[in-house]
């Protein structure tokens, strides 16, 4: 049950967590932004360690990440009831913990409720509110979802206020529903072109919170007035607005179609984030149900870029692009930016497209889990997963394979 | 000395202007066409100042949009048919055909009953038993009240196409052909009926006037202000580099109370 605003009290100017740290250990926020557990470990020896050394404390070897064990057993378990930064002060009480990690290295830890010194527990890596990797320690399958602290590093839906950009897109019906399944107070979906049918209009209408609202994210007035109506009513935003135009240099209609497709894409998101961007990042400490996440649901083709989607892949990585700059201004308010890259969806543009596809009820799903596990980047479908690993692996030979068609 | 009697009569009130066009807006429906073809750019505007730190004395925007979006004119080489027309672009058309009578058909009780209203010939020539023959180079307004709906009922598409009232193929070929019309203006999106492209030919309002040199009008707006014979419509449209149309201003000069 969200509990309304008091108008006579201050809302809380966001304060964060210490993000300093070295610059090795920002490999470990990439990690936990995509929700690996992957730990410190010595190329020579192979022994794991944390926090993040510069080099290996027994051989001096150099350190990469590795996926490791997550079980570990606590040392001891301290309340914090008056703690000395800012941060955790208006937040407390707060559980830390010493562990013993099965892999090796002892950790101070975040720690789950009813965590006492002996107990098994598994381990996290999660992102907390300035972004950086923190271990969570928790019992292994005790529901998080009601803890304070599991709460501060993740984008529960529950009771907050969700607003979806493109009730055209494949996913937003579906992203509909299992925001109401995860408890969402409100679910407002923008309609581009309101003047056109829209086939799903009774289906949204017949999920519960759901509200349509006229959106065209490709006007400077469109955005605004909206965000002058419920910028400061939005904890979640999911920006679903896309225009899949498949198509290489040579196509019809080509650099008519990219602009179109960098209109929504890249300069939707831009408008969109200079509105609701600063609304969103000064409302980050709102009490426990204050802003907490923006989506940007984006192309793999952003990032792998294939010459039969010229103009459609350009955009998204100039969405890409922008995106950065939105987390960096997010992030001053504790506000997450989760990427969501998607491969091909089950959509008419994509209907020549090799199998297998993303539907767009795993791609809802996908965002819903990432937001509930406090994510920043999220690859859905096998056919992205695969263009992203070989992409790390040779990038030169899949631009040789997708000029050849080969997906 | 005819210049000056208007002038005066326009002082008067003996001759009154009224404006036909819709206000240029973004959420203003366009054509829609199915989307593998090129698609039209909607109206948008955005500030490049407004009395701030971009600009602190001035007022500005940037305007884009496609030639066929608002209240706009069409020119000969919008169609195939009017490919080879000589002066068949704004650029180059006559200005003397920017300034021509005009007669309205009032169909807007038809039209409040049946989205797919037809001006047919027998309407026409009904219309010309009443006021007398169609003028050569005379425009003719189709007057459906279409223009007083708004959004999705101004569209007013189903998911087989646009239903909104138009003109049938014979009335278009009669008033061309048989009349020598200069132009033929609408309420609605297209010139063409919203089922137009089923017709024989397809689209036959853009078929028969652009093949014939002749020119269109669309989103027209306040054709309940124009009466059916005796005014003037001024029609100017951008002069855009071989351009097939352009967004403009309609006006209308009127007799008087």
């Amino acid at each position: 049950m969200r509990i309304k605003k008091n108008p006579v009290l201050r809302t809380r100017r966001p304060l964060l967590p210490p993000g300093a740290r070295s610059r090795a250990a920002h490999l470990l926020a990439a990690a936990a932004g995509q929700g690996r557990f992957d730990l410190p470990c010595c190329t020579g020896c192979g022994r794991f360690a944390w926090p993040m050394p510069e080099l290996c404390a027994a051989c001096l070897s150099e350190v990469a990440l590795k996926p490791a064990p997550t079980g570990a057993t606590v040392i001891s378990a301290t309340t914090a009831e008056v703690p000395a930064d800012s941060y955790f002060r208006e937040r407390a009480p707060w559980r830390v913990g010493l562990v013993q990690m099965d892999c090796g290295p002892q950790a101070v830890v975040h720690l789950g409720p009813d965590c006492a010194p002996g107990d098994k527990v598994a381990l996290s890596l999660m992102l907390d509110r300035a972004g950086q990797a923190v271990l969570f320690a928790a019992k292994k399958g005790q529901a998080m979802t009601a803890d304070p602290q599991w709460h501060e590093m993740t984008a529960n839906p529950r009771d907050r206020r969700v607003l979806i950009t493109d009730a055209r897109h494949v996913a937003a019906l579906p992203l509909a529903c299992a925001l109401a399944k995860a408890g969402a107070a409100a679910i407002l979906v923008g309609v581009p072109e309101d003047w056109k049918p829209l086939p799903t209009r009774e289906a949204f209408a017949a999920i519960p919170g759901v509200s349509l609202l006229p959106l065209d994210v490709i006007s400077d007035r469109s955005v605004e007035d909206l965000a002058r109506d419920i910028g400061g009513k939005v904890e979640i935003l999911i920006n679903t607005a896309d225009l899949p135009r498949p198509g290489g240099l040579g196509a019809p209609a080509a650099a008519a179609e990219a602009r179109q497709a960098m209109e929504v894409v890249a300069f939707g998101l831009m408008r969109l984030a200079r509105v609701f961007g600063p609304a969103m990042a000064g409302r980050g400490a709102d009490g426990d149900k204050g802003a907490v996440a923006w989506v940007n649901v984006a192309s793999v083709f952003g990032r792998v870029h294939a010459p039969g989607l010229a103009g459609y892949g350009a955009a998204h990585a100039a969405a890409l692009a922008y995106g950065q700059a939105l987390r960096a201004d997010l992030a001053q308010g504790g506000v997450r930016l989760m990427t969501v890259l998607s491969g091909p969806t089950e959509d008419d543009w994509f209907q020549t497209f090799p199998q297998p596809k993303v539907g767009g009820s795993a791609l809802a799903n996908a965002i819903v889990s990432g937001l509930m596990k406090g994510l920043e980047e999220v690859v859905v479908g096998d056919l992205a997963r695969d263009l992203l690993d070989r992409l790390a692996e040779n990038p030169k030979a899949v631009e040789r394979e997708l000029a050849q068609g080969r997906f | 000395m005819v210049l000056e009697t208007l002038t005066a009569a326009l002082a008067t009130g003996a001759v009154r202007v009224v404006d036909l066009t819709q206000t240029l807006t973004e959420d203003f429906p366009t054509i829609v066409l199915p989307p593998e073809f090129g698609a039209s750019a909607p109206v948008r505007i955005e500030r490049i100042s407004r009395y701030d730190a971009a600009g602190p004395a001035w007022y500005w925007n940037n305007l884009s949009f496609g030639e066929h979006t608002g209240t706009h004119f069409d020119a000969p080489a919008h169609w195939f048919t009017g490919r080879d027309i000589p002066r068949g672009t704004v650029d180059t058309l006559p200005p003397e055909h920017m300034v021509a009578p005009a007669v309205v058909i009032d169909c807007s009780a038809a039209s409040a009953t049946d989205d797919d209203h037809l001006l047919t010939r027998v309407a026409l020539e009904a219309w010309e038993a009443e006021h007398g023959r169609i003028p050569a180079g005379a425009w003719v307004l189709m007057r459906s009240d279409w223009s007083q709906r708004r959004g999705a009922a101004y569209a007013n598409l189903r998911a087989d196409g646009a239903h909104t009232p138009g003109p049938d193929a014979e009335a278009m070929r009669w008033l061309v052909h048989d009349r020598g019309i200069l132009g033929f203006g609408t309420e609605t999106i297209g010139t063409d009926a919203g089922q137009g492209g089923d017709f024989t030919p397809p689209y036959p309002a853009h078929h028969y006037l652009h093949g014939a040199g002749r020119y269109g009008l669309q989103c027209l707006t306040n054709l309940h202000l124009v009466p059916p014979t005796g005014a003037v419509l001024l029609a100017a449209p951008l002069k855009v580099h071989e351009g097939s149309g352009s967004p403009l201003r309609v006006l209308a000069l009127v007799p008087g109370a």
